[in-house]
């Protein structure tokens, strides 16, 4: 059986998936980027093997993503982000023609074909308003740990409302917030909010059309998800696998470039 | 002796001036805004009227401004911190007709008439890049507190190119430049460079008016005005140092002079002896 690999590596995680080739996941890893990006890269690598327990040589091609994909010293190639997950979330879900990626630093929307081919995207890329940035400092400012955020969204009876577009403004008005003696949950409910009618903006400058597909770490963030699915009026697609759907696309990729050198028109370099 | 206060309650910090009829300080004073804006405004106040010598009851006019002037209890007026900066600006540099104020959370442009009248104004109050945020960010990163911004500044031989755009992801460009050995006086020096080119942006569209008056927090920091100076290859004014981040409240101390002598008051305390109500 022939593996493939897929390591996107993100500025907050590094996700690294292993394939094999009936493009079912044999093994998955999940690891904080930090500084040193080629270190992050191999041990999400490695560890995904050890997952998969598959050993090194079994995997035939491996395609870096991310923003340091081109640290992936040990990749044969590199594919960009929007392509890997548009790749992954059709693959995930066929009928996919919107995904909306949130992440680490960033956010993106991006409109598909059936064919997982894309018709336009939009990032948010300048600015940390509207990305998991922003979830960042709501945790560090109430000192509630990232899983508990969404749980605790969800209590909310009474959401506030966030005014400030800045990330490093918004960690004072939820400090001004506590200050008058708001409950956390309605705060953090309104710091949900906030970013969801910011994305639902994203997605709307490419264009919704379901069905919409969820990606990236805020995945794992029901608040989110929730705040999400009632600004869309629809439901997301979701899988215990959308945070490596990144990583998911990117394997495939490596599949295809595997596929395409054992097929006999394209053998001509190799054989 | 008529005495009058101006608080200036900011985004960072509440700023207290109490000026004499002649138009001179008798005393100010400083502390962090945090969230109990009323009490932190009670609390400056009391540190200027002690720095002034004098008691509460010697003061006959009390002006608010800034982004909290609605939450300080005891204010008779409140004036918008563009009107009090223009009256604070002049009072030091009567030829002022275009003022760069910039603050812990804003960046302000004003263009003044010849008489010192507001004409325009641009703000940038949606992202930090533009303010002084986006510095104490900077140094953060590296480990170094705000007050220690100035002094590290100061040693700075050339900047760092830093691209100033969002104030979160200047975290990554710093760890990077000093993962690529550059000096953080030099990082910061850059991050003053990004701010300057934003209030140069900032003060075009307000039409760019010579004389030049820079005032807020951050032209504490010397760098700041002579990147300033390098970029509008103009002459720029600066308040005095200890003052400079003073001119929002002293601007609006003078105005309740001013005000005082329109009400034509007697001298003394009008606020209790009369029980003239304080406006909300």
């Amino acid at each position: 059986m022939a593996y493939t690999a897929g390591v996107d590596v993100g500025s907050t995680q590094t996700k690294a998936i292993v394939i094999n080739e009936a493009k079912k996941i044999a093994g998955r890893a999940l690891i904080d980027t930090g500084a040193n990006v080629v270190i992050a890269a191999e041990s999400a690598f490695t560890e995904a093997l050890k997952n998969a327990r598959v050993q090194e040589e079994e995997v035939e091609y491996v395609v870096g993503t991310g923003y340091g994909r081109y640290r992936v010293t040990f990749g044969n190639a590199q594919v960009t982000e929007i392509s890997c997950h548009a790749r992954g979330a059709t693959h995930m879900f066929p009928r996919t023609r919107t995904v909306l990626d949130m992440g680490g630093q960033d956010t993106k929307a991006i409109r598909v074909r059936s064919s997982g081919e894309i018709v336009d995207f939009c990032m948010n890329d300048k600015c940390a308003a509207g990305t998991g940035r922003f979830l960042g400092a709501a945790s560090s400012a109430l000192d509630i740990p990232l899983d508990q955020l969404g749980p605790t969204a969800l209590r909310s009876e009474r959401p506030v409302r966030i005014s400030t577009t800045c990330t490093v403004f918004a960690e004072s008005e939820v400090l001004s917030w506590v200050g008058r003696g708001k409950k956390i949950e309605d705060i953090l409910q309104g710091v949900h909010q906030s970013i969801a009618a910011r994305s639902i903006g994203l997605l709307r400058r490419v264009g919704i059309e379901e069905e919409i597909t969820f990606t990236g770490g805020v995945t794992r963030n029901i608040g989110m998800v929730e705040a999400l699915q009632k600004g869309l009026g629809t439901k997301l697609n979701l899988s215990e696998d959308s945070h490596f759907i990144g990583a998911l696309g990117a394997a495939l990729f490596a599949l295809d470039h595997v596929v395409a050198g054992r097929a006999p028109a394209a053998t001509g370099r190799h054989s | 002796m008529t005495f009058t206060a101006g608080i200036d309650v900011g985004s960072t910090y509440t700023k207290v001036v109490i000026v004499d009829e002649n138009n001179r300080i008798a005393g100010h004073a400083l502390g962090h805004t945090g969230y109990k804006l009323g009490e932190i405004s009670r609390q400056v106040y009391a540190d200027a009227l002690k720095s002034a010598g004098l008691s509460e009851s010697s003061i006959s006019y009390v002006v608010a401004t800034g982004f909290g002037r609605h939450m300080v209890p005891f204010s008779d007026t409140q004036v918008t911190d563009l009107t009090a900066s223009a009256r604070g600006a002049t009072f030091f540099f009567p030829k002022t007709r275009t003022i760069l104020d910039v603050g812990g959370q804003t960046m302000k442009a004003t263009r003044l008439d010849d008489c010192a009248r507001v004409k325009s104004f641009r703000l940038n109050d949606k992202c930090a890049a533009g303010t002084g945020a986006f510095l104490e960010k900077t140094a953060r990163y590296m480990g170094y507190a705000t007050t220690e911004i100035g002094p590290l500044v100061a040693t700075s031989k050339q900047q760092v190119a830093i691209s100033g755009v969002c104030a979160v992801f200047a975290e990554s460009e710093v760890i990077n430049q000093l993962s690529l050995g550059c000096a953080p006086a030099d990082i910061m020096h850059g991050a003053i460079a990004s701010l300057v080119d934003r209030s140069v942006q900032l003060m075009k569209r307000v039409q760019l008016v010579p004389e030049y008056t820079l005032i807020g927090g951050i032209l504490r920091f010397e760098t700041m005005a002579n990147v300033v100076r390098g970029h509008l290859k103009e002459q720029v004014n600066v308040p005095p140092e200890n003052l400079v981040q003073f001119v929002g409240a002293l601007g609006a101390a003078l105005l309740a002079q001013r005000r005082l002598q329109k009400l034509n008051l007697p001298a003394g305390n009008r606020r209790s002896s009369e029980g003239v109500p304080a406006q909300d």
